[in-house]
């Protein structure tokens, strides 16, 4: 398939899930305040906007998910390849690791409080947790998958030490599978932005929370949109900045 | 005629117990092109990676005698599937080894134009190993063994995954290279043909335990080698010989 067909059947799909979605909610079948027409979404994003709410939220849950996903992308690429990298650490935490891995972000939430009160820290600390556990994983697995042989090669060739064929050949050896970790944390932290300001700390999921209170449900849907549009945006940069660092991939 | 590598009653193993090979007294002449055929799991691949210092003596010792110089190694590998680093371009896979030397960034860069020439690969720096064929990357493999300007080189049947054509081909300049150099080889292969096409002398390992259980002088002119009468008479003592040591391993 050509990209401009595939670009054009995309396009199509989106509008005719959109027109779809409009003709229903005008129908009169549904109530307005149960499935808002996406008609109203400009409008909804004016009145946010023009307050200067919108701007507030999307920039306080841009705050704490990047520090989420700072704090959870480091701690889980480095200890990922720590464990990988020495048989002693990861005999250490195979328990450790399978009693904690299951345990999934929102279930932290009352330690969250309890530790840091209603807080930004509370909330970056909960979106940090889904994205240390995938990168972590990934990159254990990556680090692990590195070809034996070509460290071989480069001790042949002269580079003996430990941080030497950590820097000539494990790490760019690991990078496209931890590249590919940090792109899934990426995603997996805006997953647990709304829920880590359900409770009280301003955000987008707080003020969806709010409007749904109010039954305000076109708010909830622009909302809902936004995220869509922070995670495309934050993704698609990824991707472009991914793309040249493996350059060297077919 | 100076001695550059010489390995006295060397034995390697990887369990510490049972050794591959036991006993083994291997000696390659200063600018010699000595080929190793033999017996499957006989050690040849050991051997080389032994002399090149990537895992250790079991009993014996070997001992590779060249003048020191900090800008290049004594010893460089060809390894059976080239084995170049991927996210390397092609000139960066060339100067992997001169990372560790004393070597000017305009030298690295000579001698990057001086290998891609001698593997006939002018003008292919920029590219990844990707875009390259397997034969392609064979060679700058060998590049990358020449850079660090090694008096030995030692390689683990680097033609053994090309089709027919190519390694032909890659054999002849090998020879060239060899010539022009004057580097001295040791060239491990399980095809009989092109071992004494190649060799100054034809190393037979038999195994259990691994050991040189015949040695052939091959003096031939390269010229009247591939295809002649008497070549073919060498490649089929050597066969029989190899036969003999697999009989003899199987008993």
């Amino acid at each position: 398939m050509s990209p401009a067909k595939r670009y054009f059947l995309s396009a199509t799909g989106l509008t005719a899930f959109l027109i779809f979605w409009e003709t229903v909610a005008r129908s009169g079948l549904i109530e307005p305040h149960l499935l808002p027409p996406p008609s109203t979404l400009p409008a909804t994003l004016a009145s946010e906007a023009g307050l200067g709410i919108w701007q507030a939220m999307v920039w306080a849950s841009l705050r704490h998910y990047t520090i989420g996903l700072l704090v959870g992308s480091i701690l889980g690429v480095s200890l990922g390849v720590c464990v990988a990298l020495f048989p002693m650490v990861e005999a250490s935490q195979a328990w450790l690791a399978r009693v904690f891995r299951p345990i999934p972000p929102l279930a932290w939430i009352p330690f969250a409080i309890i530790w840091f009160g209603i807080s930004e820290t509370a909330a970056a600390f909960i979106i940090s947790i889904g994205i240390f556990w995938i990168n972590y994983f990934t990159s254990i697995a990556a680090v692990q998958a590195v070809d034996k042989d070509l460290i071989e090669v480069a001790r042949a060739f002269g580079h003996r030490s430990f941080f030497a064929l950590l820097r000539k050949v494990i790490l760019p050896g690991a990078a496209p599978g931890i590249l590919s970790g940090l792109r899934a944390g990426l995603g997996q932290g805006w997953m647990t932005v709304v829920a880590a300001e359900l409770f009280g700390i301003p955000g987008i999921g707080q003020r969806m929370i709010e409007a749904s209170g109010l039954l305000a449900s076109e708010v909830v849907v622009l909302y809902m949109f936004s995220i869509a549009l922070l995670y495309g945006v934050s993704d698609y940069i990824f991707v472009r900045v991914q793309d040249r660092i493996l350059e060297w991939q077919r | 005629m100076a001695t550059v590598i010489h390995t006295k009653d060397l034995a390697v193993s990887f369990d510490g117990h049972t050794p591959v090979f036991e006993g083994l007294n291997v000696a390659v002449e200063r600018g010699e092109f000595v080929t190793v055929v033999g017996v499957s799991g006989a050690g040849k691949s050991t051997l080389l990676r032994v002399i090149a210092d990537l895992i250790p003596p079991f009993r014996g010792s070997v001992s590779v005698d060249v003048p020191s110089d900090s800008s290049k190694r004594p010893i460089a590998m060809v390894f059976q599937a080239a084995n170049l680093m991927p996210w390397r371009r092609v000139a960066n896979n060339i100067t992997l080894g001169l990372e560790e030397l004393d070597v000017s960034a305009a030298l690295k860069r000579k001698r990057v134009d001086w290998t891609l020439n001698l593997v006939g690969l002018e003008g292919y720096g920029d590219r990844w190993p990707y875009q390259l064929s397997g034969g392609q990357r064979q060679r700058i493999g060998i590049a990358r063994a020449l850079a660090v300007n090694p008096d030995i080189l030692l390689m683990d049947e680097p033609f053994g995954a090309l089709d027919a054509i190519t390694r032909t081909g890659l054999q002849d300049e090998l020879l060239h290279i060899w010539k022009e150099t004057g580097k001295s080889i040791l060239f491990v292969t399980h095809d009989i043909e092109e071992a004494v096409y190649l060799g100054d002398r034809v190393l037979l390992l038999g195994d259990r335990p691994g050991r040189i259980v015949e040695e052939y002088k091959i003096k031939l002119s390269r010229k009247s080698r591939r295809g002649g009468a008497a070549f073919l008479a060498q490649v089929e003592r050597v066969k029989k010989g190899l036969q003999a040591a697999i009989t003899a391993s199987a008993v």
